[in-house]
């Protein structure tokens, strides 16, 4: 074994188990924070895929807005969070067990491809992945179109939700 | 050097979490919690498929960087569907949502 695949498996086993804590824990800010650290571990994923920018807009975007955004949506309904009950659904075993068959079923699929076994090769050097993506982003004759088309998604989507969660009381729109 | 399949099924595995949460949650924000880590097993694919594909072609990362948005877009609305629900239900549970059951 090389030193980048005990890495690898350090932090794969680090992510899974993080994971495991997510769907599992009681407690929903626990969870939350179980998400931090399952994020965390696919960030250094990209980083040993050297896909550098994924794994800053990862720590970014995911831990600094989205999970941030999950504690706050677990704090502001906490009040039936803790105390009663079960956090599972009675029949939650019917949800493992089709898990397990999802991944036996992904397993043995990817066993018969014979891509499996392919190993990277090396980057040329002089190769700038970034600057490759930013223009590959914003060229006309590659992803300009799907890339504008997601900031209008992102654009609608946060104008509804600011819709759908606003509250308005008396007094809030002038009279 | 890792081989490809390394990631695919460690991505295999942490999709199929996700959706184990995503079954067996009563609560709509952990439902919420499972699809991120769903989100994020299908870029981790995504990712090694730019890394061990030509990488010069960089579909797959732009790719995953869609994928960001759209997450970052879903987190937005559900989180506010549901904040919307537990104010006028005052139920965060998914079984007692059913207004719209027939």
């Amino acid at each position: 074994m090389t030193g980048e695949q005990i890495v690898f498996l350090l932090v794969a086993l680090f992510t899974l188990g993080s994971g495991l804590m997510v769907v599992t824990t009681r407690n929903l800010v626990h969870a939350a924070l179980w998400l931090v650290s399952t994020l965390f571990g696919v960030a250094v994923t990209y980083a040993l895929l050297s896909a550098s920018f994924l794994a800053v807009v990862q720590v970014v975007v995911y831990i600094g807005a989205i999970a941030i955004l999950f504690i706050f949506a677990v704090m502001l309904t906490r009040k039936d969070m803790r105390d009663q009950g079960a956090q599972q659904n009675p029949n939650w075993w019917v949800g493992a067990l089709l898990s397990v068959l999802t991944f036996i079923g992904l397993f043995f699929l990817l066993q018969g491809w014979s891509g499996m076994s392919t190993t990277a090769t090396a980057i040329p050097t002089g190769f700038d992945a970034i600057s490759e993506l930013g223009t590959a982003l914003v060229s006309p004759d590659a992803f300009v179109l799907p890339f504008e088309v997601a900031s209008v998604l992102l654009v609608a989507a946060l104008v509804g939700a600011v819709y759908v969660a606003f509250n308005p009381r008396k007094g809030d729109f002038g009279k | 050097m890792v081989p490809l399949s390394w990631y695919l099924i460690f991505a295999a595995a942490l999709f199929s979490i996700g959706l184990f949460g995503v079954l067996s949650r009563r609560n709509a924000v952990a439902i919420l919690l499972g699809i991120e880590l769903m989100l994020n097993s299908v870029n981790i694919n995504l990712a090694a498929f730019w890394r061990y594909g030509d990488v010069s072609i960089m579909t797959g990362q732009v790719f995953a960087i869609i994928v960001f948005a759209v997450a970052a877009a879903e987190v937005a609305v559900g989180l506010a569907l549901v904040i919307s629900v537990y104010r006028r239900r005052n139920t965060v549970v998914a079984d007692e949502i059913d207004m719209m059951k027939w």
